[in-house]
């Protein structure tokens, strides 16, 4: 680092494409720890003039009040249906969704499927705590089996409401996925993860040849009623098994430059 | 722009298909839409012609999807255009709502039929409340245009995109699926003949020299909600002088008759077969639906002795000439519905009763 103040050097710093005002999520929430790295991300990349993003109704609907850069807030569900516009009016602009459950896999689910199968070549990222956040901590598509919420009272019955919807591994069969990836935000090693899979969906978005999707399991220390370390060790020891991080569908033959 | 359309030209034409061809002559950049009829022939001769003349042509895989690619373009900067027909226009409802919160520029065309429900593909006028009253949740309007030829179809994609731009407040083109259909002589102005204008509001990606945009419709705390409400409903009061209407032997009228779109066309046949049978009728025509033009039927109830609205739903623009009438003088309707068209003669057995039994008599 180049910066040095009274002989201390600056190892970290907020970085211009965060905003200074105080975000409104709970503490220990993940949305925060998101946020920033993919600001980092465009920033460190040197693409803030280039870059738009969208994001819906959710706990996140606020994003703009915290991202420094060109933003739109879209109806519940229709993130993607945005982004699509955006993206076809200025197809050499970088464009990314920040979309959770509720707006990626239940009300927008006819978009995400659409979206990935024309194969728009935008970042979609998708955050999974398995709740409504927002609404105060309904069921969501991805609520686990026998998880708990207001409208889910006495545990998702999957009888009656359905199995969690794992719609990462159903949209990774669509032709124009290029990269789907499933992250996490619960360690500082997974955080760092999460970094280098943003970076790498907006080096592909520069080759024009799909649609890149990060989910990224999530906590909602609220809604799931836990302290945050609580909710980040349930995270590992409940949703893993149902939400497995890691690639699910790379670039093939890899996507490089030539 | 493209040499062949350098020039304005005259040509037979699809109601649908002149207003699509004039949407890319007056600048057109993008356009969603999905398939319903009678209005298919849009997207059909847009995905010919649209991308080798450089605008976005592309097929959504909803009604609800389109509308908010239209969001998402038209908040990006791009002069956004959407069809469809009553059903696909309910469901985008939504949508609507959030381009006007969101002050979006975009012209929306309803190539009407008859309903409610899945209803008929014939064509209707039943969707004017719909159009003129908000149609989505919340207190917003449309400027909303009403065609009553293929020649209209074509010029007012052009006052459209003027006007949507001019006041950052979404145009709806109502039309229906009588005029969608037919053929007529229609001139097309020249390609380029509507300027494209700066929207520094839009959101292009963020220059170190300006703050960020950002295109919202939230607005939390209720005293800013009321804030952008007012700040809309004083565009609403500026949009008064674009009140648009035409006269038809108004002047020495005994009894006016007040139509729109189709509606005023059979009006126009009606007034002719009145005025040979010694009635003396004119025609008012509200070309802009809203702002609806209140004062000059104001003005005319003065010395008019009745009104006759004509339409073709069960009574919708007549409750808007009764509010501008005020109780001055009757105000009577004929309509038809679910996709039938009144023919002059029965609009004229209307007429002559009404001149019978409450102009004579009264």
């Amino acid at each position: 680092m180049e910066n040095s103040t009274n002989g201390l050097e600056v190892v970290y710093e907020k970085v211009p494409t965060l905003t200074d005002t105080l975000m409104h999520y709970c503490p220990g929430c993940s949305h925060g720890v998101v946020h920033r790295v993919i600001m980092e991300v465009i920033h460190e990349m040197g693409i803030t003039e280039q870059t738009i993003g969208v994001a819906p109704v959710g706990c996140s609907v606020f994003a703009y009040n915290y991202m420094n850069i060109d933003m739109q807030e879209a109806a519940h569900g229709r993130a993607t249906a945005a982004a699509t516009g955006v993206k076809r009016v200025h197809p050499d602009k970088f464009v990314f969704t920040y979309q959770g459950d509720g707006d990626l896999a239940a009300i927008g689910t006819g978009e995400t499927i659409h979206t990935v199968n024309r194969g728009e070549n935008i970042l979609m990222v998708f955050v999974n705590n398995g709740v409504y956040g927002m609404t105060g901590g309904q069921m969501a598509p991805t609520t686990l089996a026998g998880m708990k919420t207001t409208t889910s009272p006495f545990g998702r019955d999957v009888a009656t409401m359905g199995s969690p919807l794992r719609i990462t591994e159903l949209i990774a069969n669509l032709p124009g996925a290029l990269y789907v990836t499933r992250q996490s935000v619960h360690s500082t090693a997974a955080v760092r993860k999460l970094k280098k899979a943003i970076q790498l969906s907006f080096e592909y978005q520069k080759l024009n040849q799909g649609t890149c999707f990060i989910e990224v399991v999530s906590n909602c220390p609220s809604g799931w009623k836990m302290t945050p370390v609580e909710s980040n060790q349930w995270l590992v020891e409940n949703m893993f098994p149902v939400y497995p991080p890691g690639d699910i569908k790379v670039p093939k033959p890899p996507a490089v430059n030539n | 722009m493209g040499s062949i359309n350098g020039t304005s030209e005259t040509k037979l034409m699809k109601g649908n298909e002149a207003l699509a061809e004039a949407a890319l002559r007056a600048g057109m950049q993008a356009y969603f839409g999905y398939p319903i009829t009678p209005q298919s022939e849009i997207l059909e001769y847009l995905i010919i012609h649209g991308p080798k003349r450089g605008s976005v042509v592309l097929q959504a895989e909803s009604e609800v999807a389109a509308i908010n690619m239209v969001y998402g373009a038209a908040g990006a900067g791009a002069r956004v255009m959407i069809s469809s027909s009553s059903p696909g226009i309910s469901l985008m409802q939504e949508g609507i709502s959030y381009i006007a919160a969101a002050e979006l520029p975009c012209v929306i065309v309803n190539v009407q039929r008859g309903g409610p429900g899945l209803g008929t593909i014939q064509p209707a006028q039943a969707d004017y409340f719909q159009a003129v009253k908000g149609g989505g949740h919340g207190d917003y309007r449309l400027i909303v245009l009403a065609p009553n030829s293929v020649q209209e179809m074509a010029d007012f994609m052009f006052d459209g995109f003027r006007l949507t731009e001019q006041y950052r407040i979404p145009v709806m083109i109502l039309s229906d699926g009588a005029l969608g259909q037919m053929m007529e002589k229609v001139t097309l102005a020249p390609d380029g003949s509507l300027p494209l204008t700066q929207k520094p509001w839009a959101t292009t990606g963020k220059p170190a020299s300006r703050e960020r945009n950002f295109i919202t419709s939230l607005h939390i705390e209720p005293e800013m909600m009321e804030e952008v409400n007012l700040h809309l409903q004083r565009k609403y009061k500026e949009l008064q002088k674009e009140v648009r209407y035409e006269l038809h032997h108004t002047d020495d009228a005994d009894i006016v008759l007040v139509a729109f779109g189709l509606s005023a066309r059979i009006c126009e046949k009606v007034m002719d077969l009145a005025r040979e049978k010694g009635i003396r009728a004119g025609i008012v025509r509200p070309i802009t639906l809203y702002p609806f033009p209140s004062d000059i039927l104001r003005e005319i109830a003065e010395h008019a002795g009745a009104f006759l609205t004509v339409e073709m739903n069960a009574g919708q623009m007549v409750e808007d000439v009764r509010l501008a009438v005020n109780g001055k003088k009757p105000v009577f309707f004929k309509g038809r519905m679910g996709g039938m068209i009144p023919t002059p003669e029965e609009v004229l057995a209307e007429l002559e009763s009404i001149v019978e039994h409450q102009l004579l008599h009264a």
